[in-house]
C-alpha cells in the first residue's frame, strides 16, 4: 500500500466520522464544530488532489467565514438544544434506510457501470503551488470571465437581500 | 496512488449522510449544515475528476460553488433569524402557519 493511499484511508475515516458526528449530535454548536473539522479534512483532500488554491479557499471561506456565521446565529438564537420531539416515530429509521439505499445505489452504479478510470498521484515536490495559482487565475479570467462577473453580482444581490430581510420596517414596529 | 473511484465513493457516502440530516433533523440550522455537507461532497467529486482529467475547469467550478454557498448561507441565516423574531421558535414542526 502506498503512503498516499494510507493517508487517504485515514482521512476518509475522519471525514465520515465527523459527518456522522455532525448528524447525530444533539447540541448544534458541537454539530457546527464537527462540520468545521470535516471541511478541513476535505481541504486536505484537495491538497492531495493537487488543488492548493481550492484547499485554501475552502479553509478561509467554508471553515472560516461560513461556519463562524453559523455559530454566531446559533448563539444569537440560543438554539443549541432544541427539544428533538419526534412527531413521526417512523421518520428516523426511514431516513436512515433511505440514505443507506441512496449511498449503496450510488456506489454500485459508480463502481460497476460508470467506471471512472484513472489513478490520482499525490502531487510531488516538483509541482509548484505558484504555478497552480497562476494557471487557475489565467483560466478564471480568460475562459470563465463572464461567470466570474455573474458571481460577483450574485454575491451583491445576496448581501442586499440579507440586509433587506433582516431590516426592521419603519411602519410596522409594534 | 489512489484510484479515483475511492474519492467518488467517499463523496457519495458524505452526500448520503447530508441527505439523512436534511430528512430527519428538526433544527433548521443543522439542516442548513447538512446542505453545506452535500455541496462539499459534490465539490470533492468535481475536484477528483478535474485531477484525473488534468483540467483546471473543475477547480474553477468548485470556486463558483463555494461563492454560491456563501451567498445561500447569508440569505438563509437572515431568513431563520427573521422567522425566530416573529415566531419565537425555529423548530420546523412548529412552522406550519401555511398549512391548510
Amino acid at each position: 500500500m502506498s503512503s498516499d493511499l494510507i493517508l487517504f484511508l485515514i482521512l476518509a475515516v475522519v471525514a465520515i466520522a465527523t459527518a456522522i458526528g455532525m448528524l447525530l449530535n444533539r447540541n448544534s454548536v458541537y454539530s457546527a464544530l464537527f462540520l468545521v473539522l470535516n471541511f478541513i479534512t476535505v481541504a486536505v483532500f484537495y491538497l492531495l488532489l493537487g488543488a492548493p488554491f481550492i484547499a485554501m479557499a475552502q479553509v478561509t471561506v467554508y471553515a472560516g467565514a461560513i461556519m463562524v456565521l453559523f455559530l454566531f446565529v446559533i448563539m444569537l438564537l440560543g438554539a443549541e438544544r432544541l427539544a428533538d420531539a419526534q412527531v413521526l416515530p417512523w421518520q428516523k429509521p426511514l431516513a436512515y434506510g433511505l440514505a443507506f439505499v441512496l449511498a449503496a445505489e450510488t456506489i454500485y452504479l459508480l463502481v460497476t457501470r460508470a467506471r471512472p478510470e484513472g489513478n490520482i498521484l499525490a502531487p510531488d515536490a516538483t509541482v509548484n503551488t505558484v504555478e497552480n495559482l497562476r494557471q487557475v487565475g489565467m483560466t478564471l479570467f480568460s475562459d470563465y470571465l463572464l461567470p466570474f462577473e455573474v458571481t460577483s453580482i450574485l454575491l451583491l444581490v445576496a448581501m442586499i437581500g440579507a440586509i433587506t430581510i433582516s431590516r426592521r420596517e419603519k411602519g410596522r414596529q409594534k | 496512488m489512489v484510484p479515483v473511484e475511492y474519492y467518488i465513493i467517499l463523496s457519495a457516502i458524505l452526500f448520503s449522510i447530508g441527505v439523512a440530516g436534511v430528512v430527519f433533523r428538526r433544527n433548521p440550522l443543522v439542516i442548513f449544515m447538512s446542505i453545506e455537507l452535500m455541496l462539499n461532497a459534490a465539490n470533492l467529486a468535481i475536484v477528483a475528476f478535474s485531477s484525473v482529467l488534468k483540467s483546471f475547469s473543475g477547480q474553477i467550478f468548485v470556486f463558483f460553488v463555494i461563492a454560491v454557498a456563501a451567498a445561500e448561507v447569508a440569505v438563509g441565516l437572515a431568513l431563520i433569524v427573521e422567522i425566530f423574531k416573529s415566531k419565537r421558535t425555529i423548530d420546523v414542526d412548529q412552522l406550519n402557519s401555511m398549512k391548510g
